[in-house]
């Protein structure tokens, strides 16, 4: 499959006055044409700048971009200004934003925020770009979209809101689609409707997604791997059976055990995982999972682990994995799952030294 | 819509009545007859003239006639100058007043908005930091020391501009420039707050996400909706210009509506105080009155409250 | 890809350590004494408040340590350039400008903060009624505030003044009678603001100590906006003053006043530039220190400000 986005080693940090916040650490992954990756973790872990720093819409300063590389179709966006970057954005990467009700302009009509995407990527006429904003709209389900995009966007309710923002995503054909929480804010029946249209869309449209949320639950349904991030790092990564069927990291357990299901809701089982995400301004020694890790090693309060490969798609970043750690049973709701899949090395293999 | 500006009007009109209503008896409540100021009269003539003016009749008739006459838009004659009516002042002063205040206007609007965009689009840079120590320097500094100082500078020390009076357009910078300092500022302050918070919204990072440039973000997306405050600031905006002319046209030696005023008040000629204020305060009302009009045609999201409420 | 040696005893499992989880990494602060951080970082809000406490000290010690008297006429030595007998000169009466402008600066500075704090009694008691019995009441005495807000201030100011008469207290009469509406509001909206705090309040009375958080969170927090208002009320003040001495409106003579010595001074602008000069300064010194702490105030006051 031929690499569309390639994230080596970023590095992203933010100055504030609680002193200097180190939000990104090092995280590398790569995205191939027509997939979607979803990213994962509990908010604070990183994974809205990882994609904000991808589009870099992240303020600098107080941000700045310490390392890494972030490659698109294999040109490095990180050191590019923000005028070059004026041709990449809403062309080749668009984003859709978390909070549909914040995210459109309220005193501009929703067809003309279409259509200067439109415009600005496409040279065509005004009326061909309104002519595509009506069947982008119609496309993202919106009914009497002739009517709708003459109004203003208090005029369309949260969903509806979402469906518009997802057209202005993709009106210029974006080769990336990048996803944050999209349907966060919304209600539950509603969710369901968006994750079913991103769905239908990306086989309509072919475009990579990077889909970034909160909820292990929806990635299920709409990704093809998964990336789970902790505390700026990522911590295992994977296609979708393996971090589901034969997650490793501990950290992914716990997202597993307090996912409810039809069953574990029955038997009330559903388990939390303690404690909060470390402050990132003083990242802590070791995993910084260790804490709040119930299966955590003396090594883990020591040194960081390194990156374990257990499949040829498949990595886990914990000590857990290395030759001479216990063997460790993971929690009922994850063996439950657990099955044996095609691929998976015979042992762990060490990837990257600490 | 018309519900939203039908209780609008009200309370203006309620405000108007209370200021003719204060105006009309704390005019009563004034030190000594308007005729007694100087000159002795012989106590007929006075009694004539009272029944001239119809301060004979007991106050309730004089309140109502004084509301009946407002109402057609007379507001009375001058107690001091024979023959001279408030509309005669009026319509000699306030032409040139309104040139001055327009001209003001415009300064304070083109320039505060562009330094208070400035601010906000260089955040925590110089060009930050210097707008707005020339604004809050443009706060600190009150029009009639501003007037003077521009009048001291350019008039008098370079000789490049006229000290006082109205005949041409050189005439009029100073004045115009004293006058709109402040507001200048203020809009200043209120336009930089106002962008910042703007772009803060989401909706700017789904324009720079849509590829468009700094520009256009800047012009089409911030600016119109950083607009909304100071388009509500236009009502004390004129309140603010035309307290700030009574000095102003004063020092400058201009011919307008706030020289006149001024002229009355040092006279203590209560009929013109009266009547002028009260046209003065018709005129904020109405000017508040239009900007609100104005913020409900821009803001769309208006209009969605006022029929809500309707329905 | 090395094995690493002599780490056998590293691997066994220790679990989670609630000691390394609950690390305080930021030490917590009372509120005053974060808004006082937050507040001796403004450079310029330090320099208003240096440039307050300076004036301030010259208002009570300036008139003493010259020799001259404010109210004394000396027509021989009539508007004398500044030298060293008279530091800022002396107008056409001969008085000493250096004597006029802090005394000046007493009365100034006593209009501007009579008014502030006249207005913040009526604020308090008619925004305060309002907000606490909530409802009819509230909204008939906003509505009333309302109609009253309409009102150009400073017209209805000089009527008053006109009216009552030149003198200080007439003068910061009229400007309290106008003044209050915009307190008040301030007021009731922080009213409103506690009462729903009141079931945090409630609550906590069984377990937690509620004095202290009443203390440290409910009034400090109530008290920002109410401050930053009071603050930016003095300069109002003072301008109002100065104003009102521009349209003849002002303190009678002898009395001086920032506001009537350069109402004076204007007219010898051209020959005599100081008399107007001095009294001019100060004011705008005056106003810019109030404006800059009152901006800084709100700053350091407004948790959703500080970053």
């Amino acid at each position: 499959m031929e690499k569309l986005l390639e994230v080596k080693n970023l590095e992203v940090g933010f100055q504030t006055y609680g002193g200097y916040v180190q939000a990104v650490r090092g995280v590398s992954f790569d995205v191939n044409r027509g997939e979607t990756l979803a990213i994962v973790g509990e908010s604070g872990s990183g994974k809205s700048v990882t994609t904000q720093a991808i589009m870099k819409l992240i303020p600098m300063p107080p941000g700045e971009i310490r390392n890494g590389q972030i490659l698109l179709d294999g040109e490095d966006l990180v050191p590019k200004t923000s005028k070059q970057m004026e041709k990449i954005l809403g062309q080749d990467v668009s984003m859709i934003f978390q909070d549909p009700m914040t995210s459109l302009n309220p005193t501009m009509r929703v067809g003309a925020q279409i259509t200067e995407v439109i415009l600005k990527h496409n040279n065509v006429s005004k009326e061909t770009a309104n002519k595509k904003a009506i069947e982008l709209l119609e496309l993202v389900g919106i009914p009497r979209a002739e009517e709708r995009v003459r109004q203003y966007p208090h005029q369309f309710s949260g969903g509806m809101r979402q469906r518009v923002m997802i057209a202005i995503a993709l009106a210029a054909n974006p080769k990336l689609l990048i996803a944050d929480e999209p349907t966060t804010a919304l209600d539950v029946t509603i969710q369901a409707q968006i994750l079913e249209l991103m769905k239908s869309i990306k086989k309509e449209v072919g475009s990579s997604i990077i889909f970034i949320t909160h909820d292990l639950g929806v990635v299920a349904n709409v990704a093809d791997r998964v990336a789970v991030m902790y505390a700026g790092q990522i911590v295992e990564i994977g296609t979708v059976d393996e971090i589901f069927y034969d997650p490793r990291h501990p950290y992914t357990w716990g997202l597993m055990a307090s996912m409810p299901s039809l069953e574990t809701v029955d038997e009330g089982q559903l388990e939390a995982i303690p404690g909060t995400p470390p402050d990132l301004t003083n990242p802590p020694k070791g995993d910084a999972f260790a804490p709040r890790n119930p299966y955590a090693l003396q090594i883990d309060y020591e040194e960081e682990p390194p990156m374990f490969q257990v499949s040829p798609t498949h990595f886990a970043k914990t000590w857990l994995l290395h030759p001479e750690a216990p063997r460790i049973d993971p929690p009922e709701a994850v063996l439950k799952n657990r099955r044996k899949l095609a691929g998976t090395f015979e042992k762990p293999v060490m990837v990257m030294e600490v | 819509m018309i519900k939203y500006f039908g209780k609008r009007f009200f309370y203006m009109f309620l405000s108007l009545l209370v200021i003719i209503t204060a105006t009309f008896f704390l005019m009563r409540l004034a030190p000594g007859n308007p005729f007694t100021s100087e000159k002795q009269l012989p106590p007929e003539i006075e009694a004539n003239l009272n029944a001239h003016y119809g301060l004979d009749q007991p106050w309730y008739v004089q309140y109502f006639d004084y509301l009946k006459r407002i109402a057609t838009w007379d507001f009375g004659p001058s107690f001091k100058y024979k023959g001279q009516t408030v509309n005669d002042i009026i319509s000699e002063g306030f032409p040139v007043s309104l040139a001055l205040g327009i001209e003001a206007i415009f300064i304070a609007l083109a320039l505060g908005v562009l330094l208070g965009v400035l601010a906000a689009l260089y955040h925590n840079k110089w060009q930050d930091y210097s707008s707005m120590i020339f604004a809050v320097v443009g706060i600190s500094v009150p029009s009639f020391i501003m007037a003077a100082l521009l009048q001291y500078i350019f008039a008098i020390k370079l000789q490049v501009l006229p000290v006082a009076r109205w005949d041409s357009f050189a005439h009029t910078i100073l004045p115009a420039l004293a006058l709109a300092t402040t507001p200048l500022a203020f809009i200043a302050r209120l336009t930089r707050s106002s962008m910042l918070e703007v772009l803060s919204n989401d909706y700017i990072k789904t324009a720079k996400a849509k590829g468009l440039s700094r520009g256009v973000i800047t012009v089409k997306h911030a600016v119109r909706n950083a607009m909304m405050p100071v388009v509500s600031y236009l009502g004390p905006l004129s309140a603010g210009i035309i307290t700030g002319s009574f000095v102003i046209e004063k020092i400058f030696g201009i011919p307008g509506l706030g020289s006149h005023f001024v002229t009355s008040i040092q006279n203590r000629d209560y009929t013109v105080i009266m009547g002028v204020t009260v046209f003065y305060s018709i005129l904020l009302l109405l000017s508040i009155f239009i900007v609100d009009i104005i913020y409900g045609l821009i803001d769309p999201r208006i209009k969605l409250r006022a029929h809500k409420k309707g329905a | 890809m090395s094995a690493l040696p002599n780490k056998k005893d590293k691997f066994v499992v220790v679990g989670s350590q609630a000691d390394h989880a609950e690390k305080i990494n930021k030490p917590s602060l009372s509120f005053w004494k974060e808004a006082w951080l937050h507040f001796k970082k403004n450079k310029l809000a330090m320099f208003g408040a240096l440039l307050l406490i300076v004036l301030i000290t010259m208002a009570a010690i300036g008139p003493h340590i010259v020799k001259y008297d404010y109210a004394t006429n000396d027509l021989m030595n009539s508007n004398q350039p500044p030298s060293k007998e008279h530091w800022f000169g002396t107008d056409d009466l001969g008085r000493d400008v250096f004597a006029r402008t802090w005394e000046g600066a007493r009365i100034s500075l006593f209009i501007g903060i009579a008014a502030a704090l006249i207005d913040l009694a009526i604020g308090i008691i008619w925004g305060g009624i309002a907000g606490y019995k909530g409802g009819r009441v509230d909204e008939i005495m906003m509505r009333i505030a309302d109609i009253l807000y309409g009102i150009p201030n400073l017209l209805m100011i000089i009527i008053l003044m006109v009216v009552l008469g030149q003198g200080l207290g007439t003068m910061i009469l009229a400007m309290t009678i106008t003044g209050w509406i915009g307190m008040a509001r301030i007021v009731r909206g922080q009213v409103l603001q506690l009462k729903t705090q009141e079931f945090v309040l409630a609550s906590r009375t069984l377990g937690a100590d509620s004095r202290r958080i009443l203390f440290k969170h409910l009034i400090p927090n109530s008290m920002g906006p109410i401050l930053v208002t009071l603050t930016l009320t003095i300069p109002t003040a003072i301008f109002t003053e100065a104003f009102l001495s521009f349209l003849g409106l002002g303190l009678n003579p002898p009395l001086a006043s920032w506001g009537t010595m350069a109402s004076d001074g204007l007219p010898a602008l051209e020959y005599f530039p100081w008399r107007l000069f001095f009294p001019a300064t100060f004011i705008c010194l005056t106003i810019f220190a109030f404006n800059v702490i009152g901006d800084g105030l709100r700053d350091a006051l407004d948790p959703r400000l500080r970053k």
